[in-house]
């Protein structure tokens, strides 16, 4: 295939993933203008962010596992973009608490940060994402060179400390953070075990009968 | 024990929901509160929701379309109740559409969408315990010695949201009387029907079913304590607990619980729900009580449905003159 028309296919599939990850808060921003977000729209908001987060997180997650297994090294070119829209949505929730919610009470709003485990987690996640949004450039990676990589692994972290902030947040029914927190733990034992790096070491296993 | 007359309530807190219904300035401030929001960009104005004025007008103008309750509110001489409750109602679609009622669904829009599969007739109650005349009563004869009121009441939930609710139902004490608890009886235990049939929530055990609810005797004898029946002078919905319903005013609304089968007279405190799923987060007690957080968010300030901007959460929800008084000498933060 020629250069041109890889080129062509990369902008055509960077595009999809900017409309699929986009589409979530437009629905939600149509929603909201149509007043069909439900008796309490601010917690369908934070909600409904939060979820996003965490969906796109464990969705970043999953690139490197799916493209080591696919043998598709090239899906590395979407993993940032997945990654910021992650923070997008990180900061959606972070805001809608900030502004929404809480409309910069300061005062409460440092007293759940310092006081509500279930906050504190939360924020601190947002915090490393933070940090992974402002070095995700071309230019911090070639400036923090190896630990780049050292840095960028606290997107697991950031994943669990979601996953738990989930799971604490919710009353009685805790399938849903189960759910996601299985999937994280799956995704990052995969990165500890790595089967894919075991099977280029060895030569490649024939089975001696078919 | 001192069992206060009903003339005790400050007229603030018991308003007949009609006296609301013509009130329009409710629908200026509720326009006034919309076009605050619109300066600041759409989510917020969403949140302020500009057409609760028009919910709000809709059940003014369509009150036809709530069925009313035979021999009930409708029929009322409301001039004869007066009011300085000066809160507007929480628009019925929103108390009818959004709750908590674990029984069908975990979900607050899950109880309106799941509860038509309850069977609110034949409906019995059964009386048992410390109790002189225990028996498994039919609903409608239970009811049938009383006359129930009309109380507009501020429902203050556990999860920092709250409402303004019109209801209807018989003050327990009432009840009580009738039924005559013995000198051992010292709680009473209220019961949840248990039917995974008709509760499809209850095919998950997320709580300890059948769900139950408690109240010190002194707190269900408690002029504002009423057995509900109604909200927005019609029959209660199922999904707001039909056919029968505690309400407690000054707890938090866990304690209000739904779809009564079972009412018991006990010497010792009962042992609730919530309480034993979450017995750091919840007490018995479970009185509003801005000063004693929940261990995971703060409880100092509500959620109004249908304003932006929180409000301070005022001690037993606003009730502190009325009932105050049970708790001297309890510490609050322990017994919370």
């Amino acid at each position: 295939m020629s250069a041109a028309g890889d080129r062509r296919r990369r902008a055509a599939i960077k595009t999809l993933i900017w409309a699929a990850c986009l589409a979530p808060a437009v629905w939600l921003g149509a929603e909201a203008l149509w007043g069909d977000l439900g008796a309490n729209p601010i917690e369908t908001i934070t909600h409904r962010t939060g979820w996003w987060t965490l969906f796109l997180l464990t969705t970043t997650l999953a690139v490197t596992p799916a493209r080591r297994i696919a043998r598709r090294p090239n899906w590395v070119r979407y993993r940032r973009l997945l990654g910021l829209f992650a923070f997008f949505y990180g900061t959606l929730h972070f805001l809608t608490y900030l502004v929404l919610d809480q409309f910069f009470a300061w005062s409460f709003i440092l007293e759940d940060i310092a006081e509500r485990p279930f906050i504190t987690v939360g924020f601190a996640a947002w915090l490393m994402l933070l940090a992974l949004a402002l070095t995700s450039t071309r230019a911090s990676i070639r400036r923090l060179r190896k630990n780049w990589q050292r840095l960028h692994r606290l997107i697991y972290v950031a994943a669990v400390a979601g996953g738990i902030h989930f799971f604490w947040g919710v009353k009685a029914d805790k399938r849903e953070p189960l759910i996601f927190i299985v999937i994280i733990t799956v995704l990052l034992s995969l990165r500890v075990w790595a089967p894919w790096r075991r099977r280029a070491a060895r030569p490649r296993q024939v089975p001696l009968t078919e | 024990m001192l069992i206060r007359e009903p003339d005790d309530i400050g007229s603030s807190e018991i308003t007949p929901y009609r006296v609301y219904m013509n009130r329009r300035h409710f629908i200026g401030r509720t326009a006034k509160a919309a076009a605050a929001a619109a300066l600041v960009p759409p989510l917020l104005s969403a949140c302020a929701r500009p057409e609760t004025a028009q919910a709000r007008g809709s059940v003014e103008k369509g009150e036809g379309a709530l069925r009313p309750m035979p021999g009930s509110s409708q029929e009322r001489d409301w001039d004869a109740v007066r009011s300085e409750l000066d809160e507007p109602l929480t628009p019925y679609s929103d108390v009818t559409g959004y709750n908590n009622f674990y029984e069908f669904g975990t979900g607050k829009e899950d109880p309106a969408a799941n509860a038509h599969t309850l069977r609110t007739r034949p409906w019995t109650v059964a009386v048992e315990g410390e109790v002189e005349r225990p028996a498994v009563y039919d609903l409608d004869d239970f009811l049938a010695p009383y006359t129930p009121e009309d109380r507009v009441y501020r429902l203050r939930c556990v999860e920092a949201w709250s409402m303004v609710i019109p209801w209807t139902g018989i003050p327990l004490a009432q009840v009580i009387e009738r039924l005559k608890p013995t000198g051992k009886a010292r709680f009473v235990e209220f019961t949840t029907l248990l039917d995974p049939e008709q509760m499809p929530g209850q095919r998950r055990r997320v709580l300890d079913w059948p769900y139950v609810e408690g109240l010190r005797l002194d707190e269900a004898m408690h002029p504002l304590t009423l057995l509900g029946t109604g909200v927005y002078g019609a029959d209660l919905p199922n999904q707001n607990g039909a056919p029968l319903r505690l309400i407690v005013p000054w707890k938090y609304g866990f304690k209000s619980v739904k779809s009564i089968v079972k009412i018991r007279f006990v010497e010792q405190m009962p042992a609730t729900t919530w309480a034993m799923a979450a017995p750091r987060e919840y007490g018995f007690y479970a009185n509003v009580n801005p000063e004693v957080d929940h261990p995971r968010w703060s409880q100092a300030r509500e959620r109004r449905l249908g304003e932006f901007r929180r409000r301070p959460t005022l001690p037993f929800n606003g009730y502190a003159d009325q009932v105050a008084a049970m708790y001297s000498g309890l510490d609050l933060k322990r017994w919370f």
